[in-house]
């Protein structure tokens, strides 16, 4: 016991470790961990002498000897991958049963296991089902069987199939259900609603786009879950005020509040809203039935309201924005996305805001007076998006950002306006920003990424694309030493050199786009795979320097899970290494890869088994590759267009074979040839067909003249 | 109807004018007279309410046998009779005895009726009307009690003082003439504080003309009005709030209360020579252009002027005869009636039967035949369903309510349920389609194809709701958790629900 308690400690102690040793059978009362490290996991277990071990194991298992206290915290520890779990619960029983026991969330790949599942972990709390498209009423009733008294959150947002019946067997028999997800029902009607309203202490609850729910059946779960604190109604088409109104009279611990999107929905409910005493977060994006003179007749206030979203409201103007903010004095984050005019008048209503912190103006017209008054009326900003902005002008956000040092996050998306001299104000006063997007701002030259470089050291994000960027600029911008996400893709004039900089200055570089940066090659590549080891994300599309030198290099880089190289050299032997090295990979896009063939596809189904989604279309890929690839367990999502050795049979079998897909996009010539029953029968299990027409485009159209292109239709 | 109902009257005004002082004996306490008791007269639960405040049927028997004795009995329902121990001496015994022997006789006419019902048993035509006789000539037997008993008072004598003067004045409409034979029994007010001012009263009425036309004006003025405005709510807290919001200040208005009869009674105008009644004097002066050129002049054709405007208007209001009920002036908190209108259609509503069937839900009754043709053309529209089992026919209606009462929540229509039970066939079977076309699926707010509307109503027999009754039904495992108090209350609304009132099942289609 004295033993187990010092495990207990020595595992507290080790907040994250890549290797503990325990050493059981050592007469030493303090065995060392053998290493402290903050990112790996791996424990080993040992047995120091294997003859005692032996003779151990006459009489009983050394493992059972850990109490399972200590097999608790060391699963505590191994949450970031699954499949350490998995390894562990194999060690031996007392280990299988300690996970089992141990485990709290549950993501089945098909519901047709969760029986089996459910059996082995009693004591699940979190179900989520968004990898099983379909899930029947008894699969749901199994649930509800189950884990009577431990569920406590379900996602059921992406799956189909079941009904009301399924819905109340889990509502009424897990009293201690807290969470269901249920958006994407859209074939769910008020009978299922009323079902969920029988979840007494549910607290939070998505129905978005469950377009036939209406207020009877919003009625029935606002009587009936009295102590909800999240609602999200988005694109519940068939509710409207008096729904809304019901819910805000009976659920009064409400604290965040969707209702986008919903057409019904005018100022009449706002008064009810308003008042609900914790209201936070409140969002009525694309209320299109709210109007000015609606919003000017709310006279209700709200001392608790903190997120408003009102994206899209396109008949509501400054006016009844200007009465809406004089009766929200406590917020701090407001969206206005899509709003006619940012003005004078709009902006000086933000005056009495003391708490703003954050401003949403996507898309509106912005105006430099209005932004210099906003500069003025707001206290201290931390956050300001002008993505796709017109009319912000190097003065007015100079302006503004003289004025709001603390910035953390800056988005200046498309504002094709601005030059280096913004650059040169962001960079002086904002020296703590993290994000900063600036896409599309074809103006900025080489003396704006300097001055990034030169003084935002706390960049994290950054989003160059599309702007005139080179090597110098892109040495410059290394200097952001915490950069993780970096997007530089369409800038034609950087190279290797610049990418060898951004790989010895950015070793934390998690996110890497260089979409159609024509100019990068294998050597680039190679430069980023071993400086960036922490690399997820990679998009090489359409570099069409890149070889399978690249994928060879980029093996190392083990936790990548997604990888775009459209257009690429490379072959089936390049991306066969990719599979070994980067079990994680779970995005795969190959599209126009024209020497991948079925050898790279029996490798890929060998060794990433973790793969979710893959673009196979022009590869020359056959039908024993793509029935190689239905060992995939988690395949959901497939795209093959133009895949010359594919016939109709084969795709037939691949489709009944891949139980798991959800989505498949397929060349429409294929539609007439495949037998309906088995289309029926795949897209009974759950599966979208998507019927694309497009016609076969071998040659790779030059970038430079893509980047035209592009560039006169945002002109 | 109308003849049956006058015969009492005529008797009524028989025993006042010849004073009959003979008090006859022979009526025994245990003669087969049939105990008028709730359940033979067809009055709903509004009446029987205020109808329990008095003294019951059988009491009323045996009071000509001994008057001072029925007194006692009745002590603890009639709150005036505790005052008449004590002031036996303020009363005349001669209109007393005179008043005794007049309701000795209703009450042998009363039996006679009812003899003649047992005797005719089987003819349900007859037994109806006979029926609504004996409660009339019972109401009136009441009432006159009582207002026998209320001369034994003193204290109540206001209301007769400030009703009698305008009587007098007010009989200006003089181009009506009418056959004192044909004419009714007018007592504008039964609560009498004297003997000798009711006597006066009595035969006041009973000789001249004014007080009769005193009310034929009235009600001429407002039939005109009840058949012109169509009735367009038939809530009858609405029609009854004649003088909510008024707060005139008792004393500031005079009150006159018309009696039973003259409310009930089709017709208010005749003709003084073939007899003919009309509802309108408009169609009686149109009525009385065929009997002569005399009546076809302007003047006689011309609508009777209200002279009244010289003077100052005297505001005017209604107390409803029914003793005991809030809009009788009785009452404590006495809410006067603002016109004859409101006087007729309170009257109907609250004391008399619900003649009127609803033809589409057969469920629904009125007195008034307005508030039957309102409610049929909202039948069958009440689509939106408590769980209480309350309808509404209005979403509005119902969230306010659900919003109001703590656990009621809104009730979602069964073939709904089906609809998203058979989410997961792509297409639905041939069989459960027609099924479900049967249980309203072709309704989709069509209410005003009856024929329609009555066979949806006779498949799904109110048993068509998804409510927490249904949820008890089904075989889900922990079902008893559901907390039921909430619902225990509606449970007896519910089983009126199940009868079939509310069998048109809602469909969503409109959203």
């Amino acid at each position: 016991m004295a033993k187990s308690r010092d495990l207990c400690r020595r595992i507290d102690r080790s907040d994250g470790f890549a290797t503990l040793t325990l050493d059981l059978f050592s007469g030493s009362p303090n065995p060392n961990p053998c290493s402290y490290s903050r990112s790996a996991k791996r424990v080993r277990v040992s047995c120091a002498s294997p003859a005692a071990a032996a003779a151990e194991e006459n009489r009983s298992n050394p493992f059972d000897s850990l109490s399972e206290e200590v097999l608790f915290l060391i699963l505590d520890r191994l949450e970031s991958d699954p499949l350490d779990k998995k390894s562990f619960s194999l060690v031996c029983r007392s280990f299988y049963a300690a996970e089992s026991r141990h485990r709290r969330a549950l993501t089945p790949l098909r519901s047709g296991l969760l029986p089996a599942a459910l059996a082995r972990y009693p004591s699940v709390s979190r179900l989520d089902l968004s990898l099983c498209p379909s899930v029947t009423d008894a699969a749901l009733a199994s649930v509800g069987g189950a884990l009577r008294s431990s569920l406590r959150s379900i996602d059921l947002s992406r799956s189909r199939g079941f009904s009301y019946a399924g819905i109340e067997s889990v509502a009424v028999n897990c009293a201690a259900l807290v969470e269901i997800n249920l958006s994407n029902a859209t074939d769910l009607s008020d009978a299922a609603a009323a079902a969920i309203g029988r979840a007494r202490n549910l607290e939070k609850l998505w129905l978005a786009r469950c377009k036939m729910v209406t207020d009877m059946g919003i009625g029935c779960i606002a009587v009936g879950c009295q102590k909800l604190r999240l609602l999200c109604l988005k694109w519940c088409l068939g509710i409207s005020d008096l729904g809304v109104g019901l819910v805000a009279v009976k659920c009064k611990q409400l604290r965040s509040l969707d209702l986008s999107f919903v057409p019904q929905i005018t100022e009449k409910c706002l008064p009810a809203v308003l008042q609900l005493p914790h209201l936070e977060d409140l969002a009525l994006v694309g209320c299109l039935s709210i109007d000015d003179e609606g919003l000017m007749s709310v006279k209700q206030e709200s001392k608790s309201l903190q997120v408003l979203d009102m994206s899209n409201c396109q008949h509501v103007n400054h006016a009844g924005f200007s009465s809406l903010l004089s009766k929200t004095p406590e917020l701090r984050e407001i969206s206005l996305a899509y709003y006619c005019k940012v003005t004078h008048s709009l902006a000086s209503s933000l005056q009495k805001l003391y708490n703003l912190q954050s401003i949403k103006l996507d898309g509106c017209e912005v105006t430099t007076s209005g932004l210099k008054t906003m500069a003025n009326s707001c206290r201290s900003l931390g956050e300001l998006s002008l993505s796709k902005c017109s009319g912000v002008t190097d003065e007015g956000l100079s302006f503004f950002v003289t004025k709001h040092k603390g910035l953390v996050k800056l988005d200046v998306t498309c504002c094709r306006n601005i030059t280096d001299l913004s650059l040169a104000s962001i960079t002086s006063s904002c020296t703590s920003l993290t994000n900063l997007s600036m896409e599309s701002c074809i103006l900025v030259s080489r003396e704006g990424f300097r001055l990034i470089g030169q003084h935002c050291h706390l960049l994290e994000e950054l989003d160059l694309t599309d702007n005139d960027l080179d090597d110098e600029g892109l040495r410059a911008i290394s200097g952001c030493h915490n950069l993780s996400v970096l997007k530089i893709g369409i800038c034609l004039k950087i190279s290797d050199e610049g990418l060898i900089h951004v790989a010895k200055g950015c070793p934390n570089l998690q996110e890497l786009d260089l979409y159609r940066s024509v100019g990068i090659t294998d050597i680039g590549v190679m430069a980023i795979a071993r400086g960036c080891p922490l690399l997820q994300i990679i998009n090489l599309s359409y570099c069409t320097e890149v070889t399978d030198y690249s994928l060879r290099s980029l093996s190392k880089c083990s936790n990548l899970n997604t990888l775009e190289i459209r257009g690429c050299q490379v072959s089936s032997s390049g991306l066969a290494v990719v599979a070994v090295g980067c079990r994680k990979l779970t995005k795969l896009d190959i599209k126009k890869c024209y020497f991948v063939d079925d050898a790279g596809m029996l490798l890929l189904a060998r060794f990433s088994q973790n793969l979710r989604q893959i673009n196979l279309s022009y590869c020359s890929v056959t039908d024993v590759g793509l029935l190689a690839l239905a060992s995939v367990s988690c395949l959901q999502n497939m795209t093959i267009l133009h895949s010359g050795g594919l016939t109709s049979n084969g795709l037939a079998a691949v489709l009944v074979a891949c139980g798991g897909l959800t989505k498949v996009k397929l060349h429409s010539s294929f539609k007439p040839l495949i037998p309906k029953p088995i289309l029926e029968h795949v897209e009974a299990r759950g599966c979208l067909f998507q019927w694309r027409d497009k016609p076969f485009q071998v040659e790779l159209e030059p970038s430079e003249v893509w980047k035209q292109q592009s560039q006169e239709m945002h002109v | 109807m109308d003849f049956k109902l006058r015969r009492p009257l005529e008797a009524s005004s028989n025993a006042s004018s010849s004073m009959m002082s003979e008090i006859s004996r022979n009526l025994k306490p245990g003669l087969p007279f049939i105990p008028c008791d709730s359940t033979n007269i067809c009055y709903g639960a509004r009446q029987e309410q205020s109808f329990s405040e008095f003294p019951p049927p059988q009491v009323t028997q045996c009071h000509g046998l001994y008057a001072r004795e029925q007194k006692t009995e009745t002590k603890n329902q009639l709150e005036p009779s505790s005052a008449v121990n004590d002031l036996v001496m303020d009363w005349n015994p001669r209109l007393m005895l005179s008043n005794l022997s007049f309701l000795e006789q209703k009450i042998h006419q009363v039996q006679d009726i009812v003899r003649s019902i047992i005797s005719q048993e089987g003819r349900a035509n007859e037994l109806a009307a006979q029926q609504q006789l004996v409660t009339a000539d019972l109401t009136y037997i009441i009432i006159q009690l009582i207002s026998t008993a209320g001369t034994l008072l003193p204290n109540i004598k206001n209301a007769l003082l400030s009703a009698t003067p305008p009587v007098a004045q007010t009989g200006v409409v003089a181009n009506l003439p009418v056959n004192a034979s044909q004419k009714h029994h007018e007592v504008l007010s039964v609560e009498l504080a004297k003997a000798s001012e009711y006597d006066e009263l009595i035969k006041d009425l009973n000789s001249g003309g004014e007080g009769d036309e005193l009310i034929k004006c009235l009600n001429n003025s407002v039939a005109e009005v009840s058949e012109s405005i169509p009735i367009e709510d038939h809530d009858i807290k609405d029609y009854d709030d004649g003088m909510d919001g008024e707060n005139l200040p008792p004393g500031s208005y005079e009150v006159l209360q018309l009696e039973k009869e003259e409310i009930l009674a089709p017709h208010t105008h005749f003709c003084l020579i073939c007899g003919k009644g009309f509802k309108r004097d408009a169609n009686l002066r149109m009525h009385m252009r065929g009997h002569g050129d005399e009546y076809k002049t302007a003047a006689a054709l011309a609508k009777p002027s209200k002279e009244a405007s010289s003077e100052p208007a005297i505001i005017r209001r209604y107390s409803c005869p029914f003793v005991g009920c809030k809009r009788n002036k009785e009452h404590k908190k006495f809410q006067p009636l603002k016109t004859i209108l409101c006087v007729k259609n309170h009257y109907k509503r609250s004391h008399c039967d619900k003649s009127y069937t609803c033809s589409r839900c057969k469920t629904k009754k009125f007195s008034v035949i307005a508030d039957l043709k309102t409610h049929e053309k909202h039948c069958g529209r009440d689509k939106w369903i408590c769980s209480c089992g309350t309808t509404f026919s209005r979403k509005d209606k119902l969230f306010g309510h659900v919003a109001l009462f703590q656990g009621h929540t809104p009730a979602i229509p069964m073939d709904d349920a089906k609809v998203s039970g058979m989410s997961d066939h792509v297409q639905v079977g041939e069989t459960t389609n027609g099924m479900v076309a049967n249980m309203g699926y072709n309704f989709s707010g069509n209410a005003s194809d009856d024929a329609q509307s009555l066979d949806i109503k006779d498949v799904d027999d109110g048993q068509g709701y998804f409510s927490p009754m249904n949820f008890d039904a089904c075989n889900f495992g922990g079902l008893d958790e559901f907390p039921r108090s909430a619902y225990d209350v509606s449970e007896s609304p519910f089983s009126f629900l199940s009868t079939g009132t509310c069998s048109f099942i809602p469909r969503n289609g409109e959203n």
